[in-house]
């Protein structure tokens, strides 16, 4: 398991019916491509984050799959809809089959 | 940790080995994922082989000239779309990302920050929602510092 | 014939160093406002101990970075460095050591009692050294906490003083360089103006003399530390002050000091100098 890996999330709290919400997440990972080497010439195995996820109320928003294409340290932006007071819940799928969670609430007024 | 010029270099080195490379490489990522596959693959594998025309239903935000090439600014819109697949064609692993746009996404839009290997096209594909597929580049010139660091 | 060619290729010549001499100014037109509420001054008038060597202003690295680089530095969510900060933030409130002590222990709330400090490391301690903030938190470690040093580039150390540093935010670089900060001063500033390396080349030789041309297919800044430590799109890291020295003298095909070095700390002290008003932008991001 990659070390000390923590999300970051930027959701509102509060939101009105169906508006547009845009959310940001990013997550602490080497994201290591499989394609450096060591000092010893040795291939440094991949590692990286190869799915995320991102929920409300169990409703799919975005099912994004990651390639090691991807920088250091995972940014993803996307819009969401909320269509009533819920709660987000955000997914990351490492390679070595950890999985990393944050959950945010929204308030629809 | 990644300070060391000659680091980076081997890095990039090593980026660009994977050409020479195929076998070790391959089985490389066969012990971490799925193999390695090639732009033209990974295109097929989406579109199941379906013609793909270019059009503006897919934007592709990239741009001209990045400051670093391991951390270049994207993003895509497709309105509609059900899927977007991002390929950076001269990249030694191709694949970028592939996004599935669920009921509640607000639009088809998404950013990243991506690594590029060198100057080349980055290409989007989206999957329309009547099953017709779209397809857009974006050049991007890498820049290489001299600055190591 | 081969006259020709020598007067061809020195023509060549000619004609690439005018196109190198064009300064490419640094964007004027761009204020860095921080999360839409907080302005951070990215100029200022040139201190007067430069005598005039960078004009009339000094400019913060960010004018010299592509709009998509200076971007990342306008939202804190946008930064990658708030990781790190994150991080700092939670060990700051975490006891380590024999002592079974955190920071907050000793110190509180670390926006109150950090809140300026940043702008005027490095200064000289009780002892008369020259102390950059890294010392200062291994002092705290070591002597108050009975906890391990950390090492100056390691990534505990920045997530610390990319956290201390963050509350002296948009307050003006002030580093003292009179009375005791005077010897110091003067040694790191002899250090900025000597050729290292293979390639002979000092600090001003880029980052006076020719701020805002490219070499090596790099946009010069003035080379200015009010942003330190940074997030580095090269690395996809944080950056030290001294992790930065160490590749700039590595640059010029000579053997670095070591981070933590006396030499660093009077170098960083100096270059902290010519920034002098400029904003504390920690933690800044560049390329």
């Amino acid at each position: 398991m990659a070390e000390n890996v923590k999300p970051r999330v930027r959701v509102p709290k509060t939101a009105s019916r169906d508006e547009v919400i845009t959310i940001k997440t990013l997550i602490s990972h080497p994201m290591e491509s499989g394609q450096r080497k060591d000092k010893d010439g040795k291939v440094i195995p991949r590692s990286i984050i190869n799915r995320f996820t991102a929920e409300f109320n169990g409703q799919m928003v975005l099912d994004a799959r990651l390639e090691p294409a991807i920088s250091t340290n995972p940014y993803l932006e996307f819009d969401a809809r909320v269509p009533e007071t819920g709660e987000f819940k955000f997914t990351w799928y490492d390679d070595d089959g950890s999985v990393y969670e944050d959950a945010h609430k929204v308030e629809v007024s | 940790m990644l300070i060391s010029r000659r680091g980076v270099l081997a890095a990039g080195a090593g980026l660009a080995g994977l050409a020479m490379l195929p076998v070790a490489v391959r089985a490389q990522d066969a012990a971490a994922a799925a193999p390695a596959q090639t732009a033209d693959e990974m295109i097929a594998e989406f579109t199941g082989g379906a013609q793909v025309a270019e059009g503006d239903g897919v934007k592709l935000t990239a741009p001209e000239i990045a400051e670093n090439g391991n951390t270049v600014p994207i993003s895509v819109e497709a309105p509609g779309a059900a899927e977007i697949l991002l390929i950076a064609t001269q990249n030694p692993t191709p694949g970028v990302a592939r996004f599935s746009f669920g009921p509640l996404a607000a639009s088809q839009d998404a950013a990243t920050r991506i690594r590029l290997a060198k100057t080349q096209d980055i290409v989007a594909i989206a999957k329309l929602a009547d099953g017709s597929f779209v397809r857009t580049a974006a050049n991007v010139k890498v820049t290489i510092g001299g600055c190591g660091g | 014939m081969k006259l020709h060619h020598v007067v061809k290729a020195a023509t060549v010549l000619a004609a690439s160093l005018a196109l190198t001499a064009a300064r490419a100014d640094p964007v004027r037109d761009d204020p860095l406002v921080v999360n839409g509420e907080q302005e951070l001054a990215t100029q200022a008038p040139a201190p007067d101990h430069l005598g005039g060597a960078l004009g009339d202003t000094v400019y913060s690295g960010w004018l010299f970075r592509d709009t998509d680089t200076r971007a990342m530095q306008k939202d804190d969510f946008d930064n990658p460095m708030f990781l790190f900060v994150d991080a700092g933030l939670e060990a700051w409130e975490t006891p380590e050591g024999t002592a079974g002590k955190s920071c907050a222990d000793c110190h509180n709330a670390i926006e109150d009692s950090m809140k300026g400090l940043r702008a005027r490391l490095p200064r000289v301690n009780a002892g008369g050294e020259l102390w950059s903030l890294e010392n200062h938190v291994n002092d705290c470690r070591t002597n108050r906490m009975g906890a391990e040093a950390w090492g100056w580039n390691s990534q505990e150390m920045k997530n610390m003083t990319a956290a201390i540093g963050l509350q002296s935010r948009g307050m003006p670089v002030a580093v003292q360089i009179d009375g005791e900060a005077a010897p110091f001063w003067e040694k790191g500033k002899e250090m900025y103006y000597t050729r290292y390396g293979q390639l002979e080349m000092s600090c001003a030789n880029c980052h006076e003399d020719n701020f805002g041309n490219n070499i090596r297919s790099d946009h010069l800044s003035q080379g200015q530390v009010n942003g330190f430590p940074l997030y580095r799109l090269k690395d996809q890291g944080a950056v030290s002050t001294h992790q930065r020295f160490v590749g700039c003298i590595r640059d010029t095909r000579g053997v670095p000091f070591e981070p933590g070095s006396q030499e660093f700390r009077e170098l960083e002290l100096y270059v902290a100098s010519r920034g002098n008003g400029l904003a504390v932008e920690t933690p800044a991001v560049r390329h």
